[in-house]
């Protein structure tokens, strides 16, 4: 019996207490058509064998140590400290629960405090939650913010198409019951000007990307005034590593700054759990969704941390809660805080800055390859777009003979972007690597 | 003991961690877009380590003591699962690489798809939602596509009893539909004659718990299904608490149409302080194509040679994607593990010994504590924290005085159909031993509420801190502290 | 349980004083209590705009509870109380006086016959005690 301490003894006198001769006898209540089905399961094995069978499936991955991974479009492959793993190990942390008890949760709250503050020196906001799933639903729930900031009577929101494909996705999908029209992402064409003409007085929030999904980097500050104008809040979804070198979206004006925290050390484990990052000015936070730590005193005078504002979600609002999350994303906004305090102010602009020269490096090596350009005529950050000679596909599958895990195929969400290649380079790439690449690369333009 | 915030601990120039130097030539940074300041704190490796170490002193969790939070299910994380998710091959491999080089992934994502399938009853499973209210976000979108494609557009009401865990409306809300609420009746059931009240043609579902809040199973289940069913109305599942039902009973066998199960509840993934959770759904046949996706599919079978070929496939109706990506996929290797080693017989013995273990609590304290509902409970039964005799005493204060005994309290004032509620949830992984002290402790508890209340008024004593002022915390809302101003070092 | 005579009274727990063709309203004592510390009030209905008998023109918040707060007959409103934003416990300590929420222009005077008065309130607020 797995984790079950009872022994046959214990067993008898506790059915004893009880009343009752077996356990079944408990299971009254059950329809006897339907009770006690047999599961079609594998049987049980020993710890030493399940770790066996593990162990083998993870051997069926390609694993990024084992290659130079150039593939980036949300999710990236950067160096993790060791401290990260050793804390978010520590079972005070990982086997505790939501904070409802405040006297015996102070760790967990006080984390949380503090990473809602370097969420907010980040972005250049003034408020954050304790997290969202993930950057796509923390862009949902920022479009339902706005909604119920504007008291439901505006009913459009602007999407720019550089935002995250998956991101955009999940709009669709949580709002798809709120009778709201979602203009904007129709045409790659649509940047920052051609989005601020879509702004009107039924438009409730214009969301844009920095850096976006291709890479660039544009200056939003116009859009910022348009929106203002327009009565609409701006969201800017943010990679946060990033900001450790660019001008924060608090300062061109956003309302609400969500994101992903996953280059914040969280691995990239196929895709998740990551970290939704949601941030705003503070006069919409208590149309806010997600808890949010707050400072108070005890009754001994110590300062100490409560969840608050709690009026606003599930458990007490219910119908009329601005959101139904409930459990979030916990122990990896811990992992992002305690990555932020290992690298602290000097590291982060450095991983950044590590990126962005790599990734230029990386462009410029590419671009003077017959049959390869660059795409971007923004500045761009880490990522950036390659037109190639033919199909991505095809190219990914000559790369991964040397070893390297080709980028993103954007053709498959934008049909006027085929064989258009979005390239992603972290400070885990050598420069040995980027010079592979583009021998790697050289060999298909010449074929 | 406070411990300093992160910035009071700050000193200006102190390094944490150390990176090398580019290793191409350096290209120039754009123009007007690059931030002057970046607040963030600096701190030394040993600082930080020092810092959250201590940190993490102050909690409570289930690997220091009892934490019978009700609903919650707080069972024994084994280690073997925080050890697999970290393997390299499944840690280090990225969402969008190739699915021909993720076949382990999929391999895994595939078989807890199936099994999860199995246990509840289900035709189909996406394991995208990444927590219980994302599983019931979902689950509601799909009954509403479901009666949408079929030309069904007035169906806008969602019935839940008032029982249910705040996100069951909350969620509702977010579907764009009505909450109705249900009441329950004297056996902590749904009330049928109010159910039958409210089935109509403007029906789009129930939502149910089961077993209930109240830690009670449905006596009349088939009844409630049917008569939902009976007006084109669809069923869908809160499952929490199926640590219960673990080979006792199949929802989908009762008639769920769709259900979302909780793998950081029933399946052992850790709390995390808050999550990650994950919260896939089950979908009846007839609902299948309508789950987000994509989902993992077998595209080429296997043979005695070559294992199948896996795919990540978009559901034909689909309601959409819910999150980016795939899902919680750190979080299914922990649950993948545990069902593994649990197997068939292992599951079932989950269930019995939940089931035991809190009709042990329940016969035991039910003479010191009022038990509304006193009939055979599932895995957890609900208590009411107070009596005549002591007026003063409420459930908060017995909830704080338990924190003194070493125990993390139950879940405190839900559901809300039972005043001063004490739900207690002792779950599978603990002992008679730890159940005997917890019995003893309420019933101390229960006489210093006669004897001494003051003792319960002003707990917690023993804990490291007192009780926090929540109004203050409202009131003066403090949500962020600001680096501090450097001290000049001229 | 404070339940002054000269005032009317809704289920919602709102009161109302009618003064002529204009009327005041706020939350009872026995919602205070329900409530306990308030924290935070939100004003939803905009000053000139009309509302219907049962529509919410605030929200208050304590730390435990959020409440909507109806129009206990139809009206347009004239005055919403500022007061409260920089101190909600006025809502707590003097619910009738200090702390009315909204003063609201009378739109049909027949709907003040279907509230309660004091003696009926005061048993409603009795029945519900368990």
């Amino acid at each position: 019996m797995a984790y079950i301490p009872h022994t046959e003894e214990e067993r008898r006198q506790m059915l004893a207490a009880i009343g009752v001769e077996k356990i079944e006898d408990l299971y009254k209540d059950i329809p006897e058509s339907v009770r006690f089905p047999d599961l079609q399961l594998p049987g049980p094995i020993s710890e030493m064998e399940a770790m066996g069978e593990l162990q083998a499936l993870s051997e069926g991955n390609l694993e990024v140590s084992h290659a130079s991974c150039f593939l980036g479009a949300g999710a990236y492959h950067h160096f993790i400290p060791s401290v990260v793993d050793h804390i978010l190990r520590r079972n005070e942390f990982y086997t505790a629960y939501t904070p409802y008890q405040p006297e015996i949760s102070q760790g967990t709250l006080q984390a949380i405090f503090e990473y809602q503050s370097v969420m907010c020196e980040l972005t250049g906001m003034e408020v954050s939650n304790a997290s969202h799933y993930d950057g796509a639903t923390a862009l949902a729930e920022a479009a339902i913010m706005a909604l119920n900031h504007h008291r439901r009577k505006r009913h459009k929101v602007v999407l720019s198409p550089a935002i995250h494909p998956h991101y955009r996705q999940v709009v669709h999908t949580y709002t798809q019951g709120m009778g709201l029209t979602i203009v904007g992402e129709e045409s790659c064409e649509n940047g920052p000007e051609k989005l601020a003409a879509m702004l009107d007085e039924d438009t409730t929030m214009v969301a844009v990307q920095y850096p976006d999904f291709f890479g660039n980097i544009h200056d939003y500050a116009a859009l910022a005034a348009a929106a203002a104008e327009a009565g609409a809040l701006l969201t800017v979804v943010v990679n946060p590593l990033a900001l450790g070198m660019l001008k924060p979206p608090g300062e061109f004006g956003a309302d609400i700054v969500v994101g992903d925290g996953q280059p914040l050390g969280i691995p990239l484990s196929y895709g998740g759990p990551y970290l939704g990052i949601f941030t705003s000015r503070e006069k919409y936070v208590r149309k806010m969704a997600g808890r949010i730590a707050g400072e108070t005193v005890d009754s001994r005078g110590q300062r100490g941390f409560v969840l608050t504002l709690t009026p606003r979600e599930q458990h007490i609002r219910r119908a009329k809660a601005t959101s139904n999350i409930c459990t979030n994303q916990g122990l990896m906004a811990l992992a992002s805080l305690v990555y932020l305090s290992v690298m602290g102010k000097q590291g982060l602009r450095k991983v950044a800055e590590l990126c962005y020269h790599k990734a230029h490096y990386a462009a410029s090596k590419i671009d003077a390859l017959p049959g390869f350009q660059l795409w971007n005529k923004h500045p761009f950050f880490h990522e950036f777009v390659i037109a190639c000679p033919g199909p991505v596909g095809e190219i990914n599958a000559h790369l991964l003979d040397y070893d390297i895990l080709g980028g993103y195929d954007l053709g498959q969400d934008f049909p006027e972007l085929k064989d258009h290649m979005l390239l992603a380079v972290t400070e885990t790439i050598s420069i040995e690597e980027i010079e592979d690449l583009v021998e790697a690369l050289e060999e298909v333009s010449h074929a | 003991m406070p411990e300093p915030l992160i910035y009071e601990i700050s000193t200006p120039g102190r390094v944490g961690i150390t990176l090398p130097e580019p290793d191409v030539p350096l290209a120039e940074l754009p123009e007007g877009l690059t931030r002057e300041e970046l607040p963030l704190p600096e701190l030394s490796e040993m600082d930080v380590v020092r810092h959250f170490v201590r940190l993490s002193q102050l909690n409570h969790g289930v690997d220091i003591g009892f934490y019978p939070l009700g609903s919650c299910t707080m069972k024994y994380n084994p280690k073997i699962n925080e050890d697999v998710c970290r393997l390299p091959g499944f840690a280090l491999t990225h969402p969008l690489q190739d699915p021909e080089t993720a076949q382990g992934n999929l391999a895994l994502m595939y078989a807890l798809q199936e099994w999860l399938k199995e246990i509840g009853g289900f035709a189909g499973v996406s394991l995208q939602p990444a927590a219980g209210a994302h599983g019931e976000l979902t689950g509601i979108l799909i009954i509403r596509a479901y009666h949408l494609s079929r030309g069904d557009d007035h169906r806008r009401k969602i019935l839940v009893p008032d029982s249910a865990h705040g996100t069951n409306p909350a969620t509702t809300t977010m579907s764009g539909m009505e909450v109705i609420e249900i009441p329950s009746d004297g056996r902590g059931n749904v009330d049928l004659d109010e159910l039958r009240k409210h089935c109509g043609e403007d029906v789009a579902g129930l939502m149910l718990t089961n077993p209930s809040t109240l830690g009670l199973f449905e006596e009349h289940v088939q009844e409630v299904v049917d008569l939902i069913h009976g007006c084109g109305g669809l069923v869908y599942g809160d499952g929490a608490n199926m640590n219960a039902l673990l080979g006792i009973v199949r929802p989908g066998d009762l008639g769920f149409d769709v259900l979302h199960y909780n793998l950081h509840k029933t399946f052992s993934t850790p709390h995390g302080g808050g999550g990650p959770g994950s919260g896939p759904v089950g979908a009846a046949e007839h609902l299948v194509d309508f789950l987000p996706g994509p989902v993992v599919e077998v595209l080429e079978e296997g043979s005695e040679e070559e294992p199948p070929l896996y795919g990540l496939v978009m559901p034909k109706k689909s309601i959409g994607r819910v999150k980016a990506f795939h899902g919680h996929f750190g979080v299914m290797v922990r649950a993948y593990a545990y069902l593994r080693i649990q197997g068939k017989q292992g599951l079932r013995e989950v269930a019995d010994y939940s089931v035991l273990n809190a009709n042990y609590l329940r016969v035991h304290l039910r003479d010191t504590y009022k038990v509304p509902f006193d009939r055979v409970c599932m895995h957890e039964f609900v208590a009411e924290g107070r009596w005549p005799d002591a007026p003063d005493v409420h459930a908060l204060d017995i909830a704080k005085r338990l924190m003194d005994f070493g125990f993390h309290p139950p879940t405190n004032y839900f559901p809300l159909i039972v005043p001063e509620a004490l739900m207690i949830e002792p779950t599978e992984t603990e002992s008679k031993a730890t159940l005997d002290a917890f019995i003893e402790a309420m019933e101390t508890i229960a006489r210093e509420a006669r004897e001494n209340p003051d003792v319960l008024k002003s707990a917690p004593h023993a804990t490291p801190f007192g009780r926090l002022d929540e109004v203050r915390a409202a009131k003066q809302l403090v949500l962020c502290c600001k680096p501090l101003e450097p001290v000049d070092q001229s | 349980m404070n339940i002054p005579e000269d005032l009317k009274y809704t289920e919602s727990d709102e009161w109302v004083r009618v003064e002529g063709d204009t009327a005041t309203t706020g939350v009872t004592d026995y919602a205070q209590d329900q409530l306990s510390d308030i924290v935070y009030v939100e004003y939803v209905a905009d000053v000139g705009g009309t509302l219907a008998k049962g529509e919410a023109h605030s929200a208050v918040e304590s730390v435990k509870a959020a409440a909507d707060v109806y129009m206990p007959v139809g009206g347009t409103i004239e005055a919403v109380n500022e007061a409260l934003t920089e101190s909600p416990e006025l809502i707590n300590s003097d619910p009738y006086g200090q702390a009315w929420l909204v003063k609201f222009k009378i739109s049909d005077p027949s709907e003040l016959d279907g509230l309660m008065d004091a003696a009926a309130y005061k048993k409603y607020c009795e029945e519900r005690e368990h």
